[in-house]
Protein backbone atom coordinates (compact mmCIF):
# COMPACT_ATOMS: atom_id res chain seq x y z
CA UNK A 1 0.00 0.00 0.00
CA UNK A 2 1.23 3.49 -0.85
CA UNK A 3 0.33 6.24 1.62
CA UNK A 4 1.49 9.82 1.10
CA UNK A 5 1.46 11.68 4.41
CA UNK A 6 3.79 14.52 3.54
CA UNK A 7 1.34 17.11 2.20
CA UNK A 8 3.08 19.80 4.26
CA UNK A 9 6.16 19.27 2.07
CA UNK A 10 4.27 19.44 -1.19
CA UNK A 11 0.99 18.36 -2.78
CA UNK A 12 0.11 16.83 -6.12
CA UNK A 13 -1.37 19.13 -8.72
CA UNK A 14 -5.16 18.94 -8.89
CA UNK A 15 -6.06 17.65 -12.38
CA UNK A 16 -8.40 20.62 -12.79
CA UNK A 17 -5.50 22.97 -12.12
CA UNK A 18 -3.47 21.21 -14.78
CA UNK A 19 -6.32 21.62 -17.28
CA UNK A 20 -6.59 25.33 -16.52
CA UNK A 21 -2.82 25.77 -17.01
CA UNK A 22 -2.37 23.76 -20.22
CA UNK A 23 -3.39 26.37 -22.85
CA UNK A 24 -0.91 28.87 -21.41
CA UNK A 25 2.04 26.65 -22.27
CA UNK A 26 1.43 26.64 -26.03
CA UNK A 27 -1.72 28.26 -27.48
CA UNK A 28 -1.82 31.25 -25.13
CA UNK A 29 1.90 31.70 -24.74
CA UNK A 30 2.02 35.50 -25.02
CA UNK A 31 4.05 37.92 -22.92
CA UNK A 32 1.70 39.98 -20.77
CA UNK A 33 3.73 43.13 -21.57
CA UNK A 34 3.22 42.82 -25.35
CA UNK A 35 0.72 45.12 -27.02
CA UNK A 36 -0.71 42.62 -29.54
CA UNK A 37 -3.57 40.22 -28.99
CA UNK A 38 -1.26 37.47 -27.72
CA UNK A 39 -0.02 39.82 -25.07
CA UNK A 40 -3.48 41.04 -24.16
CA UNK A 41 -4.70 37.50 -23.77
CA UNK A 42 -1.89 36.80 -21.30
CA UNK A 43 -2.51 40.09 -19.51
CA UNK A 44 -6.18 39.22 -19.13
CA UNK A 45 -5.36 35.82 -17.61
CA UNK A 46 -2.88 37.47 -15.28
CA UNK A 47 -5.31 40.09 -14.00
CA UNK A 48 -8.17 37.64 -13.61
CA UNK A 49 -5.88 35.40 -11.59
CA UNK A 50 -4.83 38.33 -9.45
CA UNK A 51 -8.46 39.06 -8.69
CA UNK A 52 -9.18 35.46 -7.67
CA UNK A 53 -6.22 35.32 -5.30
CA UNK A 54 -7.05 38.75 -3.83
CA UNK A 55 -10.70 37.91 -3.26
CA UNK A 56 -9.80 34.77 -1.29
CA UNK A 57 -8.16 36.85 1.44
CA UNK A 58 -10.37 39.97 1.12
CA UNK A 59 -7.59 42.00 -0.51
CA UNK A 60 -7.62 44.28 -3.55
CA UNK A 61 -6.19 42.87 -6.80
CA UNK A 62 -3.45 45.51 -6.95
CA UNK A 63 -2.25 44.30 -3.56
CA UNK A 64 -1.29 40.87 -4.90
CA UNK A 65 2.25 40.44 -6.27
CA UNK A 66 3.06 37.16 -8.00
CA UNK A 67 6.48 35.66 -7.28
CA UNK A 68 8.45 32.51 -8.03
CA UNK A 69 8.04 30.91 -4.61
CA UNK A 70 7.10 31.60 -1.03
CA UNK A 71 10.80 31.79 -0.16
CA UNK A 72 11.08 34.62 -2.66
CA UNK A 73 7.95 36.28 -1.26
CA UNK A 74 9.37 36.15 2.25
CA UNK A 75 12.80 37.44 1.20
CA UNK A 76 11.07 40.24 -0.71
CA UNK A 77 9.00 41.25 2.31
CA UNK A 78 11.69 41.08 4.97
CA UNK A 79 14.50 42.67 2.98
CA UNK A 80 12.21 44.98 1.00
CA UNK A 81 10.58 46.41 4.13
CA UNK A 82 13.88 46.62 5.98
CA UNK A 83 15.64 48.59 3.25
CA UNK A 84 12.72 50.85 2.37
CA UNK A 85 12.10 51.78 6.01
CA UNK A 86 15.60 51.87 7.46
CA UNK A 87 15.39 55.63 8.05
CA UNK A 88 12.39 54.95 10.30
CA UNK A 89 14.07 52.20 12.26
CA UNK A 90 16.23 49.11 12.07
CA UNK A 91 14.48 46.73 14.45
CA UNK A 92 12.52 43.64 13.38
CA UNK A 93 10.60 41.20 15.56
CA UNK A 94 10.01 37.59 14.57
CA UNK A 95 9.68 34.25 16.34
CA UNK A 96 12.08 31.41 17.08
CA UNK A 97 9.97 28.92 15.12
CA UNK A 98 9.71 30.68 11.76
CA UNK A 99 10.61 28.94 8.51
CA UNK A 100 14.26 29.22 7.49
CA UNK A 101 13.25 31.67 4.74
CA UNK A 102 12.34 34.14 7.50
CA UNK A 103 15.14 33.26 9.92
CA UNK A 104 17.91 33.29 7.34
CA UNK A 105 16.67 36.59 5.85
CA UNK A 106 16.69 38.08 9.35
CA UNK A 107 20.12 36.65 10.08
CA UNK A 108 21.41 38.23 6.88
CA UNK A 109 19.85 41.58 7.83
CA UNK A 110 21.62 41.40 11.19
CA UNK A 111 24.89 41.34 9.24
CA UNK A 112 23.72 44.50 7.45
CA UNK A 113 23.27 46.33 10.74
CA UNK A 114 19.65 45.56 11.55
CA UNK A 115 18.58 44.33 14.95
CA UNK A 116 16.30 41.30 15.21
CA UNK A 117 14.34 40.02 18.20
CA UNK A 118 13.47 36.32 18.07
CA UNK A 119 10.45 35.80 20.31
CA UNK A 120 10.39 32.53 22.24
CA UNK A 121 7.35 30.27 22.17
CA UNK A 122 5.68 28.13 24.82
CA UNK A 123 5.76 24.33 24.85
CA UNK A 124 2.97 24.25 22.26
CA UNK A 125 4.75 26.66 19.94
CA UNK A 126 2.55 29.67 20.70
CA UNK A 127 4.00 33.17 20.66
CA UNK A 128 3.46 35.08 23.91
CA UNK A 129 1.58 38.31 23.15
CA UNK A 130 2.89 40.05 26.27
CA UNK A 131 6.46 39.33 25.22
CA UNK A 132 5.66 40.67 21.78
CA UNK A 133 4.28 43.89 23.26
CA UNK A 134 7.34 44.25 25.49
CA UNK A 135 9.72 43.72 22.57
CA UNK A 136 8.29 46.57 20.51
CA UNK A 137 10.59 49.59 20.47
CA UNK A 138 10.47 53.06 18.91
CA UNK A 139 12.56 51.83 15.99
CA UNK A 140 10.61 48.61 15.31
CA UNK A 141 9.56 48.57 11.65
CA UNK A 142 8.29 45.04 11.09
CA UNK A 143 6.79 42.12 12.96
CA UNK A 144 6.88 38.80 11.09
CA UNK A 145 5.02 35.88 12.68
CA UNK A 146 3.86 32.82 10.80
CA UNK A 147 0.17 31.95 10.62
CA UNK A 148 0.70 28.23 11.19
CA UNK A 149 3.91 26.36 11.82
CA UNK A 150 5.12 24.01 9.10
CA UNK A 151 6.51 21.38 11.46
CA UNK A 152 4.20 21.19 14.44
CA UNK A 153 1.10 22.79 12.90
CA UNK A 154 0.47 25.24 15.73
CA UNK A 155 -1.76 28.16 14.71
CA UNK A 156 -0.52 31.51 16.01
CA UNK A 157 -2.90 34.21 17.30
CA UNK A 158 -2.28 36.40 14.26
CA UNK A 159 -5.48 38.41 14.61
CA UNK A 160 -4.31 39.62 18.03
CA UNK A 161 -0.78 40.15 16.73
CA UNK A 162 -2.23 42.20 13.86
CA UNK A 163 -4.18 44.31 16.32
CA UNK A 164 -1.11 44.98 18.46
CA UNK A 165 0.90 45.98 15.39
CA UNK A 166 -1.86 48.25 14.14
CA UNK A 167 -2.10 50.02 17.50
CA UNK A 168 1.66 50.61 17.46
CA UNK A 169 1.69 51.49 13.75
CA UNK A 170 4.15 48.70 12.87
CA UNK A 171 3.93 46.63 9.70
CA UNK A 172 2.81 43.04 10.20
CA UNK A 173 3.87 40.22 7.89
CA UNK A 174 2.60 36.67 8.18
CA UNK A 175 4.08 33.62 6.48
CA UNK A 176 0.86 31.85 5.49
CA UNK A 177 2.49 29.10 3.43
CA UNK A 178 1.01 26.28 5.51
CA UNK A 179 -2.34 27.91 6.28
CA UNK A 180 -3.31 29.47 2.96
CA UNK A 181 -6.14 27.42 1.49
CA UNK A 182 -6.58 25.52 4.75
CA UNK A 183 -7.72 28.25 7.13
CA UNK A 184 -9.85 31.33 6.36
CA UNK A 185 -7.76 34.47 5.90
CA UNK A 186 -9.08 38.02 5.90
CA UNK A 187 -6.29 40.57 5.67
CA UNK A 188 -8.65 43.37 6.76
CA UNK A 189 -10.05 41.65 9.82
CA UNK A 190 -6.66 40.26 10.79
CA UNK A 191 -4.80 43.56 10.23
CA UNK A 192 -2.25 41.89 8.01
CA UNK A 193 -0.04 44.26 5.99
CA UNK A 194 2.01 41.63 4.20
CA UNK A 195 1.46 37.94 3.58
CA UNK A 196 3.41 35.21 1.77
CA UNK A 197 1.97 32.09 0.14
CA UNK A 198 2.93 29.28 -2.20
CA UNK A 199 0.78 27.43 -4.75
CA UNK A 200 2.29 23.95 -4.42
CA UNK A 201 1.14 23.59 -0.82
CA UNK A 202 -2.50 23.53 -1.90
CA UNK A 203 -2.62 21.48 -5.12
CA UNK A 204 -1.21 24.20 -7.36
CA UNK A 205 2.05 24.10 -9.34
CA UNK A 206 5.56 24.48 -7.95
CA UNK A 207 7.53 27.57 -8.88
CA UNK A 208 4.83 30.14 -8.21
CA UNK A 209 3.95 32.09 -5.09
CA UNK A 210 2.41 35.40 -4.17
CA UNK A 211 2.84 38.24 -1.72
CA UNK A 212 0.05 40.40 -0.41
CA UNK A 213 1.34 43.96 0.04
CA UNK A 214 -1.16 46.37 1.57
CA UNK A 215 -1.71 49.46 -0.58
CA UNK A 216 0.58 52.32 0.44
CA UNK A 217 3.19 50.08 2.06
CA UNK A 218 6.72 51.35 1.61
CA UNK A 219 8.65 48.38 0.20
CA UNK A 220 11.65 47.92 -2.11
CA UNK A 221 11.70 45.20 -4.80
CA UNK A 222 14.21 42.36 -4.75
CA UNK A 223 14.23 42.06 -8.53
CA UNK A 224 14.73 45.22 -10.56
CA UNK A 225 14.06 45.26 -14.28
CA UNK A 226 11.13 45.76 -16.62
CA UNK A 227 8.74 46.93 -13.93
CA UNK A 228 6.36 43.97 -13.84
CA UNK A 229 3.99 43.50 -10.88
CA UNK A 230 3.61 47.22 -10.19
CA UNK A 231 7.38 47.58 -10.24
CA UNK A 232 7.73 45.24 -7.26
CA UNK A 233 8.82 42.08 -9.07
CA UNK A 234 10.35 42.39 -12.49
CA UNK A 235 10.45 39.21 -14.58
CA UNK A 236 8.35 38.03 -17.49
CA UNK A 237 5.15 36.73 -15.94
CA UNK A 238 4.82 32.98 -15.46
CA UNK A 239 1.27 33.02 -16.81
CA UNK A 240 0.70 29.26 -16.72
CA UNK A 241 1.93 29.16 -13.13
CA UNK A 242 -0.16 32.15 -12.08
CA UNK A 243 -3.27 30.69 -13.74
CA UNK A 244 -2.55 27.42 -11.89
CA UNK A 245 -2.21 29.26 -8.60
CA UNK A 246 -5.50 31.06 -9.17
CA UNK A 247 -7.31 27.89 -10.17
CA UNK A 248 -5.99 26.16 -7.04
CA UNK A 249 -7.24 29.08 -4.95
CA UNK A 250 -10.64 28.92 -6.67
CA UNK A 251 -10.91 25.22 -5.81
CA UNK A 252 -9.90 25.88 -2.20
CA UNK A 253 -12.78 28.34 -1.83
CA UNK A 254 -15.14 25.46 -2.53
CA UNK A 255 -13.32 22.66 -0.71
CA UNK A 256 -11.66 24.25 2.29
CA UNK A 257 -14.44 24.03 4.84
CA UNK A 258 -15.61 20.46 4.26
CA UNK A 259 -12.03 19.26 3.93
CA UNK A 260 -11.03 20.81 7.26
CA UNK A 261 -13.82 18.89 8.99
CA UNK A 262 -12.83 15.62 7.32
CA UNK A 263 -9.11 16.03 7.98
CA UNK A 264 -9.54 17.12 11.60
CA UNK A 265 -11.45 13.91 12.22
CA UNK A 266 -8.84 11.74 10.51
CA UNK A 267 -6.02 13.62 12.23
CA UNK A 268 -7.50 13.15 15.69
CA UNK A 269 -8.12 9.47 14.99
CA UNK A 270 -4.47 9.17 13.97
CA UNK A 271 -3.15 11.09 16.98
CA UNK A 272 -5.26 9.14 19.46
CA UNK A 273 -4.00 5.81 18.15
CA UNK A 274 -0.35 6.73 17.64
CA UNK A 275 -0.14 7.97 21.22
CA UNK A 276 -0.97 4.43 22.32
CA UNK A 277 2.63 3.57 21.44
CA UNK A 278 4.72 3.49 24.61
CA UNK A 279 6.89 6.58 25.15
CA UNK A 280 5.29 8.57 22.34
CA UNK A 281 4.42 12.23 22.58
CA UNK A 282 2.50 14.82 20.56
CA UNK A 283 4.35 17.96 19.44
CA UNK A 284 2.41 21.17 18.98
CA UNK A 285 -0.92 22.36 20.31
CA UNK A 286 -3.65 19.76 20.84
CA UNK A 287 -6.41 22.01 19.43
CA UNK A 288 -4.87 25.13 17.89
CA UNK A 289 -3.28 23.17 15.07
CA UNK A 290 -3.68 22.78 11.32
CA UNK A 291 -6.38 20.25 10.44
CA UNK A 292 -3.85 18.23 8.45
CA UNK A 293 -0.86 18.17 10.82
CA UNK A 294 0.20 15.51 13.31
CA UNK A 295 3.69 15.61 14.84
CA UNK A 296 5.14 13.19 17.38
CA UNK A 297 8.35 12.21 19.03
CA UNK A 298 9.24 8.69 20.01
CA UNK A 299 11.81 8.04 22.70
CA UNK A 300 14.94 5.90 22.00
CA UNK A 301 14.87 6.10 18.19
CA UNK A 302 16.09 8.38 15.43
CA UNK A 303 13.82 10.00 12.86
CA UNK A 304 15.68 9.41 9.63
CA UNK A 305 15.78 5.68 10.26
CA UNK A 306 12.08 5.87 11.07
CA UNK A 307 11.30 7.69 7.81
CA UNK A 308 13.24 5.19 5.70
CA UNK A 309 11.56 2.21 7.40
CA UNK A 310 8.15 3.79 6.91
CA UNK A 311 9.07 4.41 3.27
CA UNK A 312 9.82 0.70 2.91
CA UNK A 313 6.29 0.11 4.16
CA UNK A 314 4.95 2.56 1.57
CA UNK A 315 4.37 5.48 3.93
CA UNK A 316 5.81 8.93 3.13
CA UNK A 317 6.51 11.11 6.17
CA UNK A 318 9.01 13.65 7.46
CA UNK A 319 11.23 14.29 10.49
CA UNK A 320 12.99 17.09 12.33
CA UNK A 321 15.93 14.85 13.14
CA UNK A 322 19.46 16.15 12.65
CA UNK A 323 20.43 13.15 10.54
CA UNK A 324 18.00 14.24 7.86
CA UNK A 325 19.20 17.82 7.69
CA UNK A 326 22.09 19.30 5.76
CA UNK A 327 23.53 20.85 8.91
CA UNK A 328 23.26 17.75 11.13
CA UNK A 329 21.33 19.93 13.57
CA UNK A 330 17.94 18.96 14.92
CA UNK A 331 14.94 21.13 14.10
CA UNK A 332 15.01 24.62 15.60
CA UNK A 333 11.24 24.45 16.03
CA UNK A 334 11.37 21.33 18.19
CA UNK A 335 14.19 22.82 20.23
CA UNK A 336 12.25 26.05 20.68
CA UNK A 337 9.28 24.16 22.17
CA UNK A 338 11.71 22.67 24.68
CA UNK A 339 12.63 19.30 23.22
CA UNK A 340 16.12 18.01 24.01
CA UNK A 341 18.35 16.93 21.13
CA UNK A 342 17.62 13.25 21.64
CA UNK A 343 13.90 13.96 21.74
CA UNK A 344 13.92 16.07 18.59
CA UNK A 345 15.89 13.29 16.86
CA UNK A 346 12.95 10.96 17.30
CA UNK A 347 10.38 13.25 15.72
CA UNK A 348 7.89 12.34 13.02
CA UNK A 349 5.58 14.61 11.04
CA UNK A 350 2.56 13.10 9.33
CA UNK A 351 0.68 15.64 7.22
CA UNK A 352 -2.62 14.79 5.59
CA UNK A 353 -4.24 16.15 2.45
CA UNK A 354 -7.39 16.10 0.41
CA UNK A 355 -6.70 12.67 -1.05
CA UNK A 356 -6.04 11.06 2.36
CA UNK A 357 -8.65 8.50 3.41
CA UNK A 358 -9.47 6.40 6.47
CA UNK A 359 -7.97 3.21 4.98
CA UNK A 360 -4.61 4.96 4.63
CA UNK A 361 -4.73 6.31 8.17
CA UNK A 362 -5.67 2.90 9.56
CA UNK A 363 -2.81 1.28 7.66
CA UNK A 364 -0.45 3.87 9.19
CA UNK A 365 -1.85 3.24 12.66
CA UNK A 366 -1.20 -0.47 12.16
CA UNK A 367 2.29 -0.10 10.67
CA UNK A 368 3.85 2.60 12.83
CA UNK A 369 4.01 0.68 16.15
CA UNK A 370 5.83 -2.22 14.45
CA UNK A 371 8.37 0.09 12.84
CA UNK A 372 9.00 1.94 16.11
CA UNK A 373 9.42 -1.37 17.94
CA UNK A 374 11.85 -2.65 15.30
CA UNK A 375 14.09 0.37 15.70
CA UNK A 376 13.91 0.28 19.47
CA UNK A 377 15.27 -3.27 19.38
CA UNK A 378 18.50 -1.91 17.91
CA UNK A 379 18.67 1.14 20.18
CA UNK A 380 21.07 1.26 23.14
CA UNK A 381 18.66 3.52 25.01
CA UNK A 382 15.57 1.43 25.41
CA UNK A 383 14.58 1.87 29.02
CA UNK A 384 17.59 4.03 29.87
CA UNK A 385 15.89 7.39 29.71
CA UNK A 386 12.47 8.16 31.19
CA UNK B 1 14.58 4.92 -11.15
CA UNK B 2 16.39 5.35 -7.88
CA UNK B 3 13.84 4.62 -5.22
CA UNK B 4 16.14 4.57 -2.23
CA UNK B 5 18.51 7.16 -0.85
CA UNK B 6 21.05 4.48 -0.01
CA UNK B 7 22.83 1.53 -1.62
CA UNK B 8 21.38 -1.97 -1.69
CA UNK B 9 23.90 -3.17 0.89
CA UNK B 10 23.11 -0.31 3.28
CA UNK B 11 19.39 -1.00 2.99
CA UNK B 12 19.92 -4.73 3.47
CA UNK B 13 21.80 -4.25 6.73
CA UNK B 14 19.46 -1.49 7.85
CA UNK B 15 16.39 -3.64 7.39
CA UNK B 16 17.91 -6.86 8.67
CA UNK B 17 20.85 -5.93 10.91
CA UNK B 18 23.16 -8.71 12.06
CA UNK B 19 24.59 -9.00 15.59
CA UNK B 20 22.14 -6.66 17.29
CA UNK B 21 22.09 -6.56 21.08
CA UNK B 22 24.42 -6.77 24.04
CA UNK B 23 26.75 -9.42 25.48
CA UNK B 24 26.49 -10.55 29.07
CA UNK B 25 29.81 -9.94 30.84
CA UNK B 26 31.56 -8.56 27.78
CA UNK B 27 35.35 -8.39 27.68
CA UNK B 28 35.23 -4.93 26.15
CA UNK B 29 32.72 -2.15 25.51
CA UNK B 30 33.11 0.74 23.07
CA UNK B 31 30.76 3.67 23.24
CA UNK B 32 31.13 6.53 20.75
CA UNK B 33 29.12 9.37 19.26
CA UNK B 34 27.23 12.30 20.64
CA UNK B 35 23.67 13.46 20.86
CA UNK B 36 24.18 16.70 18.98
CA UNK B 37 24.58 15.02 15.62
CA UNK B 38 22.47 12.14 16.77
CA UNK B 39 24.54 8.98 16.46
CA UNK B 40 25.44 6.85 19.44
CA UNK B 41 27.05 3.43 18.97
CA UNK B 42 27.67 0.81 21.59
CA UNK B 43 29.83 -2.16 20.78
CA UNK B 44 30.32 -5.27 22.94
CA UNK B 45 33.08 -7.81 22.38
CA UNK B 46 33.88 -11.24 23.77
CA UNK B 47 37.54 -12.24 23.37
CA UNK B 48 38.92 -15.75 23.58
CA UNK B 49 42.52 -16.74 22.81
CA UNK B 50 43.15 -13.25 21.48
CA UNK B 51 40.26 -13.60 19.03
CA UNK B 52 36.98 -11.68 18.88
CA UNK B 53 34.62 -14.62 19.22
CA UNK B 54 31.46 -12.63 19.69
CA UNK B 55 30.51 -9.06 18.91
CA UNK B 56 27.20 -7.23 19.32
CA UNK B 57 26.05 -3.66 18.77
CA UNK B 58 23.31 -1.23 19.64
CA UNK B 59 22.98 2.03 17.75
CA UNK B 60 20.85 5.10 18.09
CA UNK B 61 21.11 6.83 14.76
CA UNK B 62 20.23 7.12 11.13
CA UNK B 63 20.02 4.47 8.44
CA UNK B 64 23.72 4.58 7.57
CA UNK B 65 24.79 4.57 11.22
CA UNK B 66 22.71 1.46 11.87
CA UNK B 67 23.88 -0.32 8.71
CA UNK B 68 27.59 0.37 9.12
CA UNK B 69 27.58 -0.68 12.79
CA UNK B 70 26.14 -4.00 11.77
CA UNK B 71 28.62 -4.35 8.89
CA UNK B 72 31.49 -3.64 11.23
CA UNK B 73 30.45 -6.46 13.57
CA UNK B 74 30.56 -8.89 10.64
CA UNK B 75 33.97 -7.65 9.50
CA UNK B 76 35.46 -7.87 13.02
CA UNK B 77 33.98 -11.18 14.09
CA UNK B 78 36.58 -13.98 14.23
CA UNK B 79 39.52 -11.62 13.82
CA UNK B 80 42.47 -11.52 16.21
CA UNK B 81 42.94 -8.30 18.18
CA UNK B 82 45.86 -7.36 15.94
CA UNK B 83 43.82 -7.97 12.79
CA UNK B 84 40.84 -6.12 14.20
CA UNK B 85 42.95 -3.07 14.95
CA UNK B 86 43.82 -2.89 11.25
CA UNK B 87 40.16 -2.45 10.30
CA UNK B 88 39.43 1.10 9.15
CA UNK B 89 36.38 2.92 7.90
CA UNK B 90 37.60 2.13 4.36
CA UNK B 91 36.88 -1.56 4.94
CA UNK B 92 33.37 -0.64 6.02
CA UNK B 93 32.82 1.64 3.03
CA UNK B 94 34.04 -1.16 0.76
CA UNK B 95 31.23 -3.29 2.13
CA UNK B 96 28.58 -0.58 2.19
CA UNK B 97 29.22 0.93 -1.21
CA UNK B 98 29.02 4.70 -1.64
CA UNK B 99 27.22 6.70 1.04
CA UNK B 100 26.33 10.43 0.85
CA UNK B 101 29.31 12.61 1.90
CA UNK B 102 27.48 13.86 4.99
CA UNK B 103 27.15 10.25 6.16
CA UNK B 104 30.79 9.21 5.82
CA UNK B 105 31.37 10.19 9.44
CA UNK B 106 29.13 7.25 10.41
CA UNK B 107 31.70 4.80 9.00
CA UNK B 108 34.48 6.50 10.99
CA UNK B 109 32.28 6.27 14.04
CA UNK B 110 31.80 2.52 13.61
CA UNK B 111 35.56 1.94 13.34
CA UNK B 112 36.06 4.14 16.40
CA UNK B 113 33.58 2.05 18.37
CA UNK B 114 35.71 -1.02 17.62
CA UNK B 115 38.96 0.71 18.68
CA UNK B 116 37.29 1.82 21.90
CA UNK B 117 36.00 -1.67 22.63
CA UNK B 118 39.47 -3.14 22.11
CA UNK B 119 41.06 -0.36 24.18
CA UNK B 120 38.58 -1.13 26.93
CA UNK B 121 39.34 -4.87 26.70
CA UNK B 122 43.10 -4.40 26.79
CA UNK B 123 43.01 -2.01 29.73
CA UNK B 124 40.56 -4.16 31.68
CA UNK B 125 42.66 -7.29 31.17
CA UNK B 126 45.84 -5.31 31.97
CA UNK B 127 47.40 -6.06 28.60
CA UNK B 128 49.81 -3.78 26.79
CA UNK B 129 48.03 -1.15 24.75
CA UNK B 130 49.77 -0.52 21.42
CA UNK B 131 50.89 3.09 21.05
CA UNK B 132 48.76 3.45 17.90
CA UNK B 133 45.65 2.48 19.78
CA UNK B 134 46.50 4.91 22.56
CA UNK B 135 46.66 7.64 19.94
CA UNK B 136 43.34 6.56 18.46
CA UNK B 137 41.77 6.63 21.89
CA UNK B 138 42.99 10.19 22.50
CA UNK B 139 41.82 11.26 19.06
CA UNK B 140 38.34 9.86 19.71
CA UNK B 141 38.09 11.74 22.99
CA UNK B 142 39.27 14.92 21.25
CA UNK B 143 36.84 14.42 18.38
CA UNK B 144 34.00 14.42 20.80
CA UNK B 145 35.02 17.88 21.93
CA UNK B 146 35.55 19.07 18.37
CA UNK B 147 32.19 17.90 17.07
CA UNK B 148 30.61 20.08 19.66
CA UNK B 149 32.67 22.99 18.33
CA UNK B 150 31.89 22.36 14.63
CA UNK B 151 28.37 23.60 14.97
CA UNK B 152 29.39 26.51 17.13
CA UNK B 153 28.08 29.23 14.84
CA UNK B 154 24.75 27.52 14.40
CA UNK B 155 24.49 26.66 18.07
CA UNK B 156 25.21 30.23 19.06
CA UNK B 157 22.47 31.53 16.80
CA UNK B 158 20.18 28.86 18.14
CA UNK B 159 20.99 29.76 21.74
CA UNK B 160 20.35 33.38 20.97
CA UNK B 161 16.93 32.48 19.63
CA UNK B 162 16.14 30.26 22.56
CA UNK B 163 17.41 32.64 25.20
CA UNK B 164 15.27 35.57 24.13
Amino acid sequence: MKVYLDYAATTPLDPMVLEAMKPYFYKKFGNSMSLHSWGLEAKKALEESRETVARFMSANPEEVIFTGSATESINFVIKGIAFANKEKGKHIITSAIEHHAVLESCKWLEKQGFEVTYLPVDKYGLVDLEKLKNSIKNNTILVSIMHANNEIGTIEPIEEIGRICKEKDILFHTDAVQSFGKLPIDVEKMNIDLLSLSAHKFYGPKGVGATFVRKGTNIDPLLHGGGHEFGLRSSTENIAGVVGLAEAVRLRTKEMKSEAIKLTKLRDHLIKNVLKIENSHLNGHPIKRLPNNANFWFAFIEGEALIIQLDSCGIAASTGSACSSATLEPSHVLQAIGLKHEEAHGSLRLSLGKYTNKTEIDYTIKTLPKVVENLRKVSPFKGKWK
Amino acid sequence: MKTSLYSKEVMKYFKHPKNVGTIKNPDGIGRVGNMTCGDIMELYIKVKDNKIVDIKFQTFGCVVALAVSSMLTEIAKGKTIEEALKITNKDILKKSGPVPPIKIHCSFLAADALYEAIYNYLSKSKKTIPSNLKKEHERILNNLKQVEGTHKEFTEFEEKILRK
